[in-house]
């Protein structure tokens, strides 16, 4: 496994090498019941209580065809600038895995229900690169294998595998790129802005809830080297189930130096599926592609063609939602940020946080200033997603209005924010239980300022002498002195008033 | 005319994991050879007007509602299960191969 393999670093080989990137994406949708079968689809189900006799491949049981999963795969094809078919039909794929019960995985083959698309990816610095799409298919997912003994849960060296069919039958659809060229140096980037353009995409238009971490979503990257752009394509390799963003554009770094460093010493790429190792970031090969991959393809006899009407299609066509990067545009337009503080918006993973936050009554900015300083800070060094904050935008909100209101100050503000996100409360409640507001009584102030002159005799004799220099020494005194709960501007006013 | 190899009918047994002796994969090739040529005949009479039919009923859009209805109990999933524990089928290591 730990097999030293020779890599060329990543910059070296695209002196010599043009990477082409070819993209799989799965996603599960969030139907309630499987493709075929009734049973109800729930995330983290005791394992096999979420069966039918469909989803065992008992003899004699004959699958149907959830209409909602056909509604969901058209408006994906028409997300992606698609061509629906008129017409497709359902095809048996065969392989024996225990994994897999009936012995074949019912999906599409020689038609597809979206084809020939295309969608425009922005990448972190605003460009937008176009990826053709080839198809979009439905397809069922397999069961659960987990591999006890061995180490790491892995395959090899496994003793025996429990098997939870609770998965096995849930729809997805698979989307096929054309071979994406010209991405050059950015293919990393271009594959990982890609898949996250489809996750986006799937959660606007309700179609699944594409958690990442779920496998709700999962890519196979394939890539391959040529001499130059004008080169024929080189052979590929399949990398099977990466399944996170950073994954992505680290696989297909990994394999365009492991590739670069076979070639450079005049070997030849086998084609094959590779594994993909988390831990180490690399790639292990897999399966051959050639006997392995003759599926043996058939049309499933136990299930009839499905012919969207076109006025199915043009009605789900009319009722698709504003799309992920048609929203970008408006929300920059409305917020009035700069092109580079929208992409760090957008980077960051702020745009829903930011948009609820406005939505609940705060400005574009104020949202921005929290989001974007103290939060994402905060989500840095915790290494979590800013979405992932034990912070909702109304309490962001909230806060921002005691700031505006003058209840309390940013110091003060960002205190209560504390307290928020250890569990405290809302930032009223957060507030006042800390005792956090603002000083507005004269009284206690002009007693701290009497202190403050009173312990700096020096200072407070300059003031009088007209030398307003120092006056600083004694606000910030002031502001020690009520553990920063004074309006600066107020003790200054007054600390004039005082020396006159 | 032979169109189907013994080497053929070997690998397709293999991939559909039927384990066939040397004389039943002779006797197989000469069988399927049989079929084949059948369908070759029909081939030839299918004109390009004629298409082809997957399926022999004249439906498509045989569509469920998305509404759940009861799964299996547990036990019943599991009394077709060489063995099971956890609530799972327990099936013997798995080489490497996905």
């Amino acid at each position: 496994m730990s097999a030293a393999v020779d890599l060329v670093p990543f910059e070296e080989a695209l002196k010599r090498y043009d990477p082409v990137i070819g993209l799989e994406v799965h996603v599960e949708l969030g139907t309630r019941t499987k493709m075929f079968c009734p049973a109800e689809v729930e995330f983290g189900g005791e394992p096999n209580t979420q069966v039918t006799p469909v989803s065992l491949g008992l003899p004699g049981a004959l699958p149907v065809v959830n209409r909602t999963a056909v509604e969901s795969a058209i408006k994906i094809g028409l997300a992606l600038n698609c061509q629906i078919a008129e017409s497709c039909r359902f095809a048996r794929k065969n392989y024996f895995y225990p994994d897999n019960p009936k012995n074949f995985q019912t999906s599409q083959y020689d038609e597809p229900i979206a084809f020939d698309g295309w969608l425009d990816v922005e990448l972190e610095d605003g460009e937008i690169f176009r990826v053709e799409i080839e198809r979009a298919h439905m397809e069922e997912d397999a069961g659960k294998n987990t591999h006890v003994g061995g180490t790491g849960g892995r395959i090899q060296g496994a003793e025996y595998s429990l098997v939870d069919y609770n998965r096995a039958g849930i729809p997805l659809v698979e989307i096929v790129t054309r071979p994406i060229t010209g991405a050059g140096e950015r293919a990393p980037e271009v594959a990982r802005a890609y898949v996250h353009a489809l996750r986006d995409i799937f959660r606007t238009l309700d179609v699944s809830e594409a958690r990442m971490e779920r496998g709700n979503v999962r890519a196979d990257v394939n890539l391959s080297l040529r001499a130059t752009p004008d080169s024929p394509l080189g052979t590929r390799t399949e990398t099977k189930n990466v399944n996170s963003f950073r994954s992505i554009e680290r696989a297909v770094r990994y394999e365009v130096s492991r590739q670069a460093a076979v070639l450079d010493a005049s070997g030849t790429i086998v084609q094959e599926t590779r594994h993909w190792h988390e831990d180490t970031s690399s790639t292990s090969s897999g399966r051959p592609k050639s006997d392995a991959e003759d599926y043996r393809y058939f049309p499933e006899p136990d299930l009839v063609p499905v012919a969207p009407s076109r006025d199915w299609v043009e009605e789900l066509r009319a009722a698709l939602p504003e799309l992920p990067a048609e929203r970008r545009r408006r929300l920059h337009a409305e917020w009035g940020y700069a092109d580079a503080e929208m992409r760090d918006v957008v980077n960051a993973g702020a745009l829903d946080l930011i948009e609820a936050t406005v939505a609940a009554g705060t400005s574009a900015a104020g949202a921005r200033k929290w989001w974007m300083g103290e939060l994402a800070r905060k989500a840095k060094s915790d290494e979590v997603e800013l979405a992932d904050l034990p912070v909702t935008p109304a309490q962001i909100s909230e806060l921002q209005g005691l700031v505006d209101s003058g209840r309390i100050n940013d110091k003060l503000a960002r205190q209560a924010l504390e307290g928020v996100l250890a569990g405290e409360g809302d930032p009223t409640a957060v507030v006042q239980a800390r005792g956090l507001e603002v000083v507005s009584d004269d009284g206690p102030l002009l007693e701290a300022i009497d202190a403050a002159l009173a312990a700096q005799p020096d200072i407070a004799d300059k003031i009088r002498g007209g030398n307003l220099g120092p006056v600083g020494a004694i606000i910030g005194a002031v502001m020690k002195a009520t553990r920063g709960q004074a309006d600066a501007g107020r003790v200054r006013e007054l600390v004039l008033e005082r020396v006159s | 005319m032979s169109t189907i190899s013994r080497d053929e009918v070997a690998r397709v047994a293999a991939l559909a994991r039927i384990d066939l002796s040397p004389d039943e994969v002779t006797r197989l090739a000469g069988e399927l050879d049989v079929i084949v040529d059948a369908i070759a005949q029909v081939s030839a009479v299918a004109t390009p007007e004629v298409p082809a039919t997957s399926h022999p009923l004249p439906l498509t859009n045989v569509y469920r509602e998305d509404v759940p209805e009861p799964a299996l109990p547990v036990e019943d999933v599991l009394a077709g299960a060489p063995e099971a524990l956890d609530g799972r089928f327990l099936v013997p290591q798995i080489l490497g191969e996905d």
